[in-house]
């Protein structure tokens, strides 16, 4: 592992640890750990593609639908279960699910199955057209019972009341599972045909998270997911966590929130170095290798042997889940699940620039390049609010273009990214950690 | 038993509205189809491409308002347009030389024209948020209907009423000259069939002296105005917002791929197709099957398959299944 990283590299981890330890500095330590922790969870992230891209050269841009089923996840993991919900139609919903699933599994059998021809078509038709009636009869009433307990304050099924944690390696297996059925159809042709699978079902994704009020509320939101370490009100009332706020000379409310945003930190870090270890096992394996060798001749690849579709679709389900988990991650440091929140721009294209920019083909460099550019996002707007101050500083305070000005601020972030992305793609293509 | 009324109801709720958002489907997937045949790439800056000429076009809208002119009965935008084309077609045209012509000459892989797309895409969408901000914007104006609902049921006699907007109108004319032009264009010029050979065989076009520079620049040129005009049309049908653009890309892009990447014909039956079975299942049956059914008897549910929250599944599942039992769309298109 210490191979991995030359004085560049670590150069480079320096220069975004400063950016960090300046943020404490200038504005407050809990501002850097909040930023430290979604850098750790979009470092995660970018592994995730970068095994998909750079190991690969799979190009996924449905990262924010696996993001969104890892926060599924983490609702039906540790949500306590709503018995009068699962009692009104709760078993009804399952029912339906099944009978969708099965009509689905069954027209498939009938198409492998039966002779080709106009039989088989029809055969087909029929079974999912008569499944699809009898999947709806069944599933809209349970949903309609469940939606209608106690619609403003659960109204939806509720999870399995088991710890959070659990939920992060559950997030990746949904991930997962849905990668499958997207690699199946997709791979295999051309590249761009996949970037549109996923780009397509990243927004169903979040559609249906919207709109299945049974499943996670919808739009009306999960919040209060239990949290894998302590709340603030509670360490605020221990005894030995004052003592150790009043040592340290700082207020027990401020030590506390930092305190619980080390805890975080600490739980996160762990994943990351243990992804990393794998990340960087698999890379230098033959598995690492003929990937690598796959990606940059498929035709002489498939010539040694190799089987190129199912190389991609296993690299492709791996990719995914580990960006369902960083997803069901994410959800648990929010404590909550608001559909609302899941856009394209900051949760697919920010992971890419982040790989792209860090470099793809190099754990190391995705790592980086999370923590890089999530740090940018984050602090563009207070720099442009700043710049932006400076340009208009000169203006008369209720002109319209000053106030239109310093409103158009927010929306620098995009384009700042834009130009990063374009220019390091331009002119350091290999990213600021390039692969060995 | 009455069809006279249940087809009045389709065609007022299904078949009119379905049409108008195919054309505007089809004027995307034209675009999207252009540029793959000729630059090979998906081009993921489309939506926000359009989106950009659909701001200038309001901008221009809106000053035109201001002057006190208007265009009669249609809507100002349409005078609006051809400044829209302008400006757009000198971005695309200052993007392919700032961005996508130093990949062309490196030869790079086509998946890397796509990640820099990303990038365009990101910046295309900052300037639009930066100009005109994140709020929807109406700026449709002259008449509102060609036949309004009260008109036909007072010429008809009809129980139900039939609307036809002027923006479904002007949205179907335009979209068929705009269509009519391109054809022309790639099959009696000699610039559209030099694209066309470009197209077909890069290597043979360019020992034939087809300068590629220009094919490029007019490829660009064609596709700035296709997105304007569907951008326009989109936006004086529904109402312009930059982030309902972006999300434009996935059903324009279904569009392109069922009818077969390349294939022009193809992007418009694309459109019309991905138009019609969103609109068709994602549309409550219940009135028009009351009308079909026996007197005074109406079905239990809404008779909708979907609801209209998941139009981008139907997209989706159209896709899919292309991909899944012909990759190379209905038309044939270029390789898998």
């Amino acid at each position: 592992m210490t191979r991995s990283l030359d004085t560049r590299a670590l150069l480079m981890f320096a220069l975004v640890g400063m950016l960090f330890v300046g943020t404490g500095f200038v504005q407050s330590w809990n501002i850097a750990l909040g930023i430290f922790n979604m850098g750790l969870i979009s470092a995660i992230m970018a592994l995730g593609v970068n095994m998909q891209w750079g190991y690969a050269g799979l190009f996924n841009v449905g990262v924010m639908g696996f993001a969104a089923l890892g926060g599924l996840a983490a609702v039906l993991v540790s949500m306590p279960p709503q018995q009068d919900a699962w009692a009104a139609g709760g078993v009804q919903v399952l029912l339906g699910l099944v009978l969708g699933a099965a009509t689905i599994v069954l027209a498939i059998l009938a198409w492998s199955k039966l002779p080709a021809g106009r039989m088989r078509a029809l055969t087909m038709i029929v079974i999912l057209v008569g499944g699809f009636f009898l999947f709806r009869s069944v599933f809209d009433t349970g949903v309609a019972a469940v939606e209608a307990v106690n619609p403003s304050a659960a109204g939806y099924l509720g999870g399995l009341g088991l710890p959070v944690i659990l939920a992060w390696p559950v997030g990746g297996l949904l991930a997962a599972g849905a990668a499958w059925i997207i690699g199946k159809t997709a791979l295999g042709l051309r590249s761009d045909y996949l970037a549109i699978a996923t780009l397509g079902i990243a927004e169903i994704i979040i559609a249906v998270l919207k709109n299945e009020d049974w499943l996670a509320r919808g739009v009306k939101n999960v919040t209060g997911i239990p949290r894998p370490v302590p709340y603030e009100v509670d360490l605020q009332q221990t005894e030995w966590f004052l003592d150790l706020a009043a040592r340290m000379g700082a207020s027990p409310v401020i030590f506390s929130s930092i305190f619980v945003k080390l805890c975080y930190a600490a739980l996160f870090i762990v994943v990351l170095l243990a992804l990393i270890w794998l990340s960087e096992k698999a890379w230098n394996s033959p598995w690492g290798r003929m990937m690598r060798a796959i990606r940059d001749n498929e035709v002489s690849a498939s010539a040694m042997g190799k089987n190129v579709k199912a190389r991609h679709l296993q690299v492709f389900i791996l990719g995914s889940a580990i960006i369902g988990m960083a997803g069901a991650m994410m959800t648990t440091l929010d404590s909550q699940l608001v559909p609302g929140t899941y856009q394209p721009l900051r949760f697919t294209f920010l992971i890419w620039v982040m790989v792209i920019v860090g470099g793809s083909g190099n754990n190391w460099g995705a790592v980086l390049g999370g923590f890089l550019i999530w740090w940018l996002w984050i602090q563009v707007e207070p720099i442009g609010a700043f710049v932006m101050q400076g340009i208009t500083a000169g203006m008369d305070p209720d002109a319209w273009l000053r106030g239109h000005l310093m409103d158009a601020v927010a929306h620098m972030r995009l384009l700042t990214m834009g130009v990063i992305l374009l220019v390091v793609l331009r002119f350091s293509p290999r990213g600021l950690i390039p692969e060995r | 038993m009455d069809i006279l009324n249940a087809f009045v109801t389709l065609l007022n709720f299904v078949i009119i509205p379905a049409t108008a958002y195919g054309a505007q489907l089809a004027l995307g997937a034209l675009g999207v189809t252009l540029i793959y045949g000729i630059l090979r790439f998906s081009n993921f800056a489309h939506g926000d491409t359009m989106a950009f000429g659909t701001m200038i076009v309001i901008l221009c809208t809106w000053g035109l308002q201001g002057a006190g002119v208007t265009f009669g009965p249609l809507p100002t935008a349409l005078l609006a347009l051809p400044v829209g084309i302008a400006l757009t077609g000198l971005l695309v045209i200052g993007t392919d030389r700032v961005v996508y012509r130093f990949y062309r000459r490196q030869k790079a892989k086509p998946v890397i024209y796509v990640i820099a797309s990303l990038g365009v895409m990101f910046i295309m969408n900052g300037i639009v948020r930066f100009i005109i901000g994140v709020d929807d914007q109406r700026f449709a104006d002259g008449e509102r209907f060609i036949i309004s609902a009260r008109t036909f049921r007072d010429l008809t006699g009809l129980e139900e009423g039939l609307a036809f907007r002027t923006s479904q109108g002007i949205t179907i004319v335009v979209a068929l000259i705009a269509m009519g032009l391109l054809f022309w264009f790639l099959n009696r010029t000699r610039t559209g069939k030099s694209m066309r050979a470009f197209s077909d065989n890069e290597d043979l076009a360019l020992l034939s002296g087809i300068n590629p520079e220009r094919v490029v620049m007019i490829t660009w040129l064609i596709v700035a105005a296709l997105a304007t005009t569907a951008g326009t049309l989109y936006g004086l049908d529904k109402s312009f917002k930059a982030f309902t653009y972006f999300q434009l890309l996935l059903p324009i892009f279904a569009a392109a791929i069922v009818g077969g990447l390349g294939n022009p014909v193809g992007a418009i039956l694309g459109g019309f197709l991905i138009a019609f079975s969103e609109v068709g299942v994602t549309y409550a049956f219940r009135k028009v099957v009351e009308y079909l059914g026996p007197e005074g008897w109406s079905p239990d549910g809404l008779m909708q398959l979907l609801s209209t929250d998941y139009k981008f599944a139907v997209s989706f599942g159209i896709l899919l299944i292309v991909l899944l039992f012909r990759p190379t769309g209905i038309m044939k298109g270029k390789s898998v």
